[in-house]
């Protein structure tokens, strides 16, 4: 007998990607009884939801930013173990976006999809790195999915922040970053390439940055930017959320932004950004497409992001292709 | 070229002036020659190459990428050599990358056709940054908010001179600029500018304070009319010949007649006027000249140029700068009286022996060409920049008319939401017709107060644009006033801008279109 079609077992629903025979939602849009959470990020992990399943990262980093409202019942699930719900074989394999995240491999009845959630290649230190598993469907992000996006090596980017640091050693550098992930990976990468300096967090990334301490992670002197005086921040580094980056009231900061969009020197130009650091937690072009030939699946649905560049090459790849229209993925980083 | 690359990337994102003068001394500092000479060629515009046209460069990412990826993602990006440096693939080791200095060298010695395969092996070599600053050099302008100006500035401040002394030097030089550099970093002689036909830069005037004049003796002054022209300078030796403006852009090419007319063996200091020495034509007719690199015999024979002089800084192989105006002075009748040239003449000495004689004499002045007094001190040398004290400039009084407010236009930047643009009109019979646009002359508060009149008093709109009711008189400030076809009164002001609100003033009793004619300038 042969596998059954994905489609007929796998579908969007309102409340997002739907898995029948095991009766439950991935990263739901609104609030369902049991949910597989591929990752921490709001717009993944969203609150209200009854039965909960995540990597244990994952589910405190739930805990953390929604408190009671992470869900009734949560069940961590470690990297590599299968657990069945309803018919699915469940597993969770790392996907190298942020500390916890997992992509989904479902198997049912002899055919595999994987969802990958949000996930890149490139070494992270602060979460183990991607593993490709082969499947008939591999459900990709495409937040980066223009052959525009290629991200320079994290050390050059660093490099750049670290040479704007000496010449300009009078101006406080304050760096955007989103709170969770992308800060600690930076810090992370800061501390690798030497910067031994104390480097200075708002609030909301200190919080997060004290919970990938308690699973292990280091990084060195880190500090609260908060009631510090003013002239004490010369020459020194800044982590703060995007929108907090713009308009803090510093005086003349050297405005740094690390994110894959500043890739493209008119977008960062607009964000006034002075120092654009392309430093994302996404795939990058080259990634998605080696990662599409990788899982050795013949058929590929792309959700949020540049869904029509990766469609049209997977199909000069040869292999099928379609988009997956899910709604409610902000589809970007910032 | 990777060294380049980072700069014009950094210097893209660099918001302030002194940042940006920091990220070239820098530059300029740690990098080799012939490489910077370049640099400073590119980032002062003096660097031109024909060879890659934008369709070629399509062409050459289309043989490596498929249409429709690119397609989407020019579609993203929006600018052609961004798109082009971003998704070119990438091979790793294929080349070296190429040193600014090929690349120049390359294209000067290549044809259109060669400069495609070149370009292409470019790209391969170069990084993302690289393709970009390399795309921007070949398809011309950078746009990366560096004038001449400010990299001159950088150059000086490296080599520790006054940017004055770059500018004088500046169009004796050509690019790689070894001997500059030489110079600048002591390791040279100041390179020489004896025969070549450069730009002394100028000496400028300070607005004249009428409080500060009882301090003055009338004695120590000369006094000329300030012409409403473009002040320029008149450079000729070594067998070539330049007309420079006031920034140093050389012009020649614009005014063609008055260059041809230049003897060697001078530097002269003037204005730029079209018409006859008896008949200055209105700036208005300038303009048109100076809106055409290149005029047209037409244009030529309509509004033929000629420049009003009134200094010499260089005549007979000598440098007169040190010497004082009123030696200037005689140097220059003398040369101007030996042989006098159709497209020169002399600015006049205005005689007077106390203040009040000049006060009368300007608020006279309602001449076509000028624009009130100079009054520069006798004893003065001739020192570039603006220095406080030998020079001053005593504009003529404005001339004001009641104007009635017909339309308003929301601003820009900081004031884009407040309507600050308005456009006023004089009557003509029981008609409004527009006479002009004022933009500035008011205070916050006020700005404040005339949006929310022009809110409650709005009769149509369109777009940004409101219509207003005849109810609001504005005394509007002009230095002078023209035919033009811009405004439908067939009369145009020069710097019109709101002198009072007239809030008080009913709209009938404002000014007729007959009185601004009566004010145009004969």
């Amino acid at each position: 007998m042969s596998a059954p079609r994905p489609e007929s077992w796998i579908r969007t629903t309102p409340a997002g990607l739907y898995v029948e025979p095991g009766g439950f939602h991935i990263d739901p849009m609104r609030m369902v009884d049991r949910a597989i959470i591929t990752h921490g990020h709001g717009d993944h992990a969203r609150p209200g939801n009854d039965k909960v399943l995540a990597t244990a990262e994952t589910l405190a980093i739930m805990r953390a930013r929604l408190g009671e409202r992470a869900g009734k019942s949560l069940q961590a699930l470690r990297y590599g173990e299968t657990v069945r719900i309803g018919e699915v074989d469940v597993r969770l394999v790392p996907a190298g976006h942020i500390l916890g995240s997992a992509q989904v491999v479902l198997d049912w009845r002899g055919s595999r999809v994987v969802v990958s959630g949000d996930y890149k290649r490139r070494a992270d230190p602060t979460c183990p790195p991607f593993e490709p598993v082969p499947c008939d469907v591999f459900i990709t992000e495409a937040t980066f999915g223009l052959p525009v996006f290629r991200h320079p090596p994290d050390h050059h980017e660093i490099d750049k922040l670290l040479q704007s640091r000496a010449l300009f050693p009078e101006r406080v550098h304050l760096v955007g970053v989103y709170s969770l992930g992308k800060c600690q990976r930076v810090l992370a990468l800061l501390r690798q390439q030497g910067y031994q300096e104390p480097i200075y967090l708002h609030g909301a990334q200190l919080a997060m940055t004290e919970l990938y301490q308690s699973f292990g992670l280091e990084f060195g002197d880190i500090r609260p930017a908060l009631g510090v005086p003013r002239q004490d921040l010369a020459g020194q580094i800044l982590l703060a959320p995007p929108g907090v980056a713009a308009d803090a009231k510093l005086p003349d900061p050297v405005i740094a932004m690390a994110s894959g969009w500043m890739r493209v020197k008119q977008r960062a130009k607009q964000a006034r950004v002075e120092l654009p650091l392309v430093i994302s937690d996404h795939a990058d072009w080259d990634e998605l497409c080696r990662t599409m030939l990788e899982v050795e699946a013949p058929e590929i649905w792309v959700t949020h992001g540049n869904e029509e560049a990766l469609i049209r090459q997977a199909s000069l790849y040869g292999l099928k292709a379609r988009a997956l229209s899910l709604v409610g993925f902000e589809g970007d980083e910032t | 070229m990777i060294r380049f690359a980072e700069l014009l990337d950094t210097l893209l994102f660099t918001p302030g002036r002194n940042g940006k003068l920091r990220l070239m001394v820098e530059y300029f500092r740690t990098t080799p020659d012939p490489e910077r000479g370049w640099a400073l060629a590119a980032l002062t515009g003096g660097l031109v190459f024909g060879q890659a046209k934008p369709a070629q460069i399509r062409a050459l990412v289309l043989e490596r990428i498929d249409a429709e990826l690119f397609g989407w993602s020019y579609d993203f990006v929006g600018d052609l050599a961004e798109t082009v440096a971003l998704i070119w693939p990438e091979r790793p080791g294929a080349n070296r990358m190429p040193e600014l200095t090929e690349i120049v060298e390359a294209l000067q010695l290549t044809s259109r056709a060669g400069a495609g395969r070149l370009l292409e092996a470019w790209l391969d070599a170069l990084d993302a940054t690289g393709r970009w600053a390399l795309l921007k050099l070949v398809t011309g302008g950078l746009r990366i908010g560096v004038s001449a100006r400010l990299a001159k500035t950088a150059i000086a401040e490296f080599g520790q001179v006054d940017v004055g002394e770059i500018e004088e030097l500046w169009h004796g030089l050509s690019p790689p600029y070894q001997p500059l550099f030489a110079w600048l970093d002591g390791q040279g002689a100041r390179p020489s500018t004896e025969d070549k036909p450069v730009f002394l830069p100028l000496m400028l005037a300070n607005p004249l304070d009428e409080a500060d004049l009882a301090a003055l003796d009338p004695a120590d002054y000369q006094a000329e009319w300030k012409w409403d022209g473009i002040r320029v300078q008149l450079s000729a030796r070594g067998g070539e010949k330049r007309l420079y403006s006031r920034s140093g852009d050389d012009v020649s090419g614009t005014f063609p007649e008055i260059v041809a007319e230049l003897p060697d063996g001078i530097v002269l200091d003037g204005e730029l006027l079209v018409g006859s020495f008896e008949a200055v034509a209105p700036f208005n007719d300038l303009q048109q000249r100076l809106n055409r690199k290149k005029p047209t015999p037409k244009l030529l024979q309509d509004h033929p140029g000629f420049v009003r002089l009134y200094d010499a800084l260089w005549l007979d192989g000598e440098d007169l700068r040190a010497l004082p105006l009123s030696a200037r002075r005689q140097h220059l009748e003398t040369w101007y009286c030996a042989a006098p040239r159709p497209r020169l003449d002399l600015s006049p000495i205005l005689p007077f022996t106390a203040w009040d004689e000049l006060a009368a004499l300007r608020e006279g002045a309602r001449d076509r060409g000028i624009e009130g007094l100079m009054l520069k001190r006798a004893a003065s040398p001739y020192l570039a920049g603006r220095p406080k004290g030998p020079w001053f400039k005593w504009k003529r009084g404005a001339l004001t008319l009641d104007c009635v407010l017909m339309y308003a236009q929301r601003g820009h930047g900081k004031r884009s939401s407040l309507y600050s643009d308005y456009t006023f009109g004089a009557w003509r019979g029981i008609e409004l017709v527009p006479v002009g646009k004022a933009y500035s002359g008011f205070t916050d508060e006020e700005l404040l107060r005339l949006d929310r009149w022009v809110k409650e008093h709005t009769v149509k709109r369109f777009g940004p644009v409101r219509e207003v009711e005849p109810g609001l008189v504005l005394e509007i400030a002009f230095d002078s006033v023209h035919r033009s076809t811009r405004h439908k009164s067939g009369l145009a002001m020069r710097f019109p801008r709101v002198h009072r609100i007239r809030w008080d003033k009913p709209p009938g009793e404002a000014d007729r279109v007959e009185s601004l004619e009566g004010l145009m300038a004969e």
